[in-house]
């Protein structure tokens, strides 16, 4: 109950840190989306009218790099590597495994219960390792659509565990 | 020693041009361009004003800046093929609809593929279809026809100083849209419709009303009357081929058109502009008696009443409470013109020709309606006017001129300079101040005119030294109503114009490109007031006549129900409220705190916190919910807080508190 309001304290504080200076709108924009894991609509308007830029500016910002979302992504984010190396060695299977496990339909990234997102990424620069995707932070490799299966089974027995 | 280049082989003097494509065109070389506009900044994102320069290479000519010795070419194969695939690039990506575009006879992109000699697109056709923005009463956005230009989004946060639109997204995906890819309507747009007139294509256009006019001339239950804004006089003619026609010759050659149209009768916004003159002159006098909200702001252009109504909410009762003179004509006409025409009012149409879009936009506010009638029924632009005329088969060139209909229809020369900048004020001064015996009155205040985008002008009233701004472009008026807040300039009254040159250069009017045009309609108004008998808005016949049947005197109570309308906050920001805290049980209490930037600063954070702390404490925590919201548009008195229904203005933790139990009694009763 208390997790709104620190969230939210947070943002005033990055803004606050930042000195409502408008040309630290893409620092302000990264700390936020670390706390919320993407960028909600009215955080976005809130920081332009602190920042004294319009909305539609930030807006620009948020969706022209890659890296913001403005959609709610999942606990877990899988990036699968679809660069040349991995794309040989097959991971569009292992794309398909993943939406397959967590009945992602086209157009889908993320699952209902706001635990997974699946991407796919150009290269993650271990093509030794091929194919190769992310979980998070930690990097696998040499994955086959069965190994996805099991290392996503173990994230959602883990969770239920908690 | 003057500074000299040499393009195309022949000498070129040059002083203080910002870019080369200044010099080259000076030197009547005409350089293909999109996103040029020597008002706003250089973008340099078309790439069609590239000129070879010795040994530098091939450079965009609107970014390179002049430099002595500069050899130039502007036009060799290899920068005509580039030009060209340029275009046909944006042409493989632009929804073609030529035929049925509103924009086609000004389209800059089919007028450079012509000049350019583009006669096929060598690129797969990549455009999709997609969903024009009809939100708005003033606008409409196509995004299929956006060549990405940039114009709009510069001219909205350059000039205005709103960016309601910018651009979105990447690569392919790059779009100009509002912020959250959300409807024009939901934005901050004051709907100046400045972004249409730079814009190079069809991407935004003024909204048409022109069906709906013909349907009602063509329905022979209903009565039309009109109205045209002295505005339109000076650039009606454009739309035909003629610049700076003298404005009793084509206000005459409207009417006559306006009448062949079908128009029951034909007025003049300009009478309606003699009235707000003497209700607004006779306000700004009792003002500086009692000296209340003062400075006094103008109200005759409704994109800066709503630019005030949301960003400045606390200024608003500085706002002048008369109405344009589009509302003052809307609410007489339809006091007046059912009895005359003999018609029920519900037959009676109303119709204003303006050179704005967002007048589109003030006749449909609330205010501005009786009984669920709007005053003005349609509101067309100049634009709108002009196809109107084509459509009806007259040559305009042509027509005879003919009268305005009585009593709406006589004007002072006071009534018709209201379309420049500078005009208001000048009517105001000229009703205020008593005439010296011998002055000319067209030229006794004309050191208000100019061309500037800020001017300001002293003047002795009474052995009292008034201090008086004159404005356009609403990023200017943002700076004076920041002086203003912030006590380091003081005025007595601030003119206001939306648009560059004031009406005369407003979105509605025929799109001009060349700054001389619009000073050439400045001129028109200036004139036609010379030619006019009377000049001073209180000398008009017809307006004395209706204070003595209806108005009593100005000021008074029936001049305000008709002649006067309030003005009220607008919310900005349309996102939120941010939940906070939300009760483990039903929510019986909701708490909303502001968190626009002014309480903020006052402290809303803190408060917050307070609050949230104190809540806690309480056993009916669980029942309590806590918003944060963005603006409750009361920045002057923050930090503001809602508790159930009370709202706590300059609020503090041990107002809220007493507030909170006050209200949570209330419910356990």
């Amino acid at each position: 109950m208390e997790a709104n309001y620190s969230k939210f304290n947070r943002v005033c504080q990055i803004i606050e840190e930042n000195g409502f200076d408008k040309s630290k709108l893409i620092p302000i924009l990264q700390a936020v989306q670390n706390e919320y894991r993407y960028l909600p609509e009215e955080i976005l308007a809130f920081i332009a009218s602190s920042l004294n830029i319009s909305p539609a500016r930030v807006y620009g910002v948020a969706t022209f790099f890659a890296h913001f979302t403005l959609k709610p992504k999942g606990k877990y984010i899988i990036k699968v590597c679809d660069g040349t190396a991995c794309h040989v060695k097959k991971s569009r299977g292992l794309i398909d495994a993943v939406k397959n496990k967590l009945g992602l339909k086209d157009g889908e990234h993320t699952t209902k219960d706001m635990l997974f997102t699946l991407e796919t990424v150009s290269c993650l620069g271990a093509c030794g390792l091929a194919p190769v995707l992310l979980m998070n932070e930690e990097v696998h490799g040499q994955v086959t659509p069965d190994k996805v299966v099991k290392l996503i089974d173990a994230v959602i027995k883990q969770e239920e565990a908690r | 020693m003057e500074k000299q280049l040499i393009i195309n082989n022949s000498r070129v003097y040059f002083s203080g041009e910002k870019n080369i494509l200044e010099v080259i065109r000076k030197h009547n070389i005409e350089l293909p361009t999109f996103c040029y506009h020597s008002e706003l900044s250089a973008y340099g994102s078309c790439r069609l004003c590239m000129v070879e320069v010795d040994g530098r290479g091939i450079l965009p000519a609107c970014s390179t800046p002049p430099e002595n010795g500069m050899r130039i070419k502007t036009n060799n194969e290899e920068i005509r093929e580039m030009r060209k695939i340029i275009v046909e690039l944006l042409l493989a990506n632009h929804d073609k609809d030529c035929t049925t575009c509103r924009k086609s006879e000004t389209c800059q992109l089919q007028s450079l593929s012509r000049k350019l000699g583009v006669d096929t697109i060598r690129f797969k056709n990549v455009a999709k279809k997609e969903e024009k923005d009809l939100s708005t009463h003033a606008l409409v956005r196509d995004p299929g026809k956006c060549v990405l230009c940039g114009d709009c989004v510069r001219f909205c946060e350059e000039i205005q100083s709103i960016g309601a639109i910018d651009f979105a997204n990447r690569g392919p995906n790059s779009q100009v849209c509002p912020s959250f890819a959300k409807e024009l309507d939901d934005s901050e747009c004051v709907y100046c419709g400045q972004c249409a007139r730079v814009c190079p294509t069809g991407a935004i256009t003024p909204k048409s009303e022109v069906s709906y006019v013909w349907k009602a001339l063509s329905d022979p239950k209903k009565k039309v009357v009109v109205a045209i804004a002295p505005a339109v006089r000076a650039a009606i003619g454009e739309s035909f081929g003629i610049v700076g026609e003298n404005g009793t010759e084509s206000a005459g050659k409207i009417a006559t058109a306006l009448r062949s149209m079908g128009f029951d009768k034909v007025f003049d916004i300009s009478f309606a502009a003699d009235m707000t003159i003497v209700e607004e002159a006779n306000e700004f006098v009792e003002r500086l008696g009692n000296d209340k909200h003062m400075p006094q702001f103008t109200s005759c252009c409704p994109a800066w009443v709503k630019f005030v109504e949301q960003y400045y909410p606390d200024m608003i009762k500085n706002l002048s409470s008369c109405r344009s003179p589009q509302g003052m004509f809307g609410s007489i006409a339809k006091k007046i013109m059912p009895q005359a025409l003999e018609t029920p009012k519900e037959d009676l149409v109303v119709v204003a020709i303006m050179p704005c879009t967002a007048k589109k936009f003030e006749a449909r506010r609330p205010e501005l309606s009786k009984d669920g009638i709007q005053d003005i029924d349609y509101v067309l632009t100049t634009q709108e006017f002009a196809r109107m005329i084509e459509e009806s088969g007259l040559r305009f060139a042509d027509l005879n001129p003919s009268a305005f209909d009585m009593p709406m229809g006589f004007k002072t020369g006071g009534g018709v300079i209201f379309g420049n900048s500078g005009g208001v004020t000048e009517a105001v001064l000229r009703n205020v101040i008593q005439a010296k015996d011998g002055i000319d009155e067209t030229e006794e205040f004309s050191f208000v005119r100019g061309e500037d985008g800020v001017r300001e002008a002293k003047v002795n009233v009474g052995g009292k030294e008034l201090k008086i701004a004159i404005v356009y472009g609403l990023k200017n008026a943002r700076k004076i109503v920041r002086d203003i807040k912030a006590d380091k300039s003081r005025y007595d009254f601030v003119e206001v114009m939306a648009c560059p040159g004031g009406c005369i250069g407003g979105a509605g009017q025929p799109v001009y490109k060349d700054i001389s045009i619009r000073k050439a309609r400045t001129k028109v108004l200036y004139e036609n007031d010379k030619t006019l008998e009377l000049h001073k808005p209180q000398d008009n016949p017809y307006v004395q006549k209706m204070y003595e049947q209806f108005l009593g005197k100005p000021g008074s109570r029936e001049a305000h129900e008709l002649l006067h309308s309030k003005h009220s906050n607008k919310k900005r920001l349309q996102e939120g409220p941010l939940t906070i805290y939300t009760p483990k049980n039903e929510k019986k209490l909701n708490i909303n705190v502001c968190f626009g930037t002014s309480c903020m600063l006052k402290g809303s954070q803190k408060l917050l916190k307070q609050i949230l702390d104190f809540v806690e404490t309480k056993d009916f925590k669980d029942n309590v919910g806590i918003d944060a919201s963005f603006c409750f548009e009361k920045c002057s008195k923050g930090p503001v807080v809602r508790i159930g229904e009370q709202t706590l203005e300059k609020c503090s933790i041990e107002a809220a508190e007493l507030a909170i139990m006050e209200e949570i009694k209330k419910i356990q009763k």
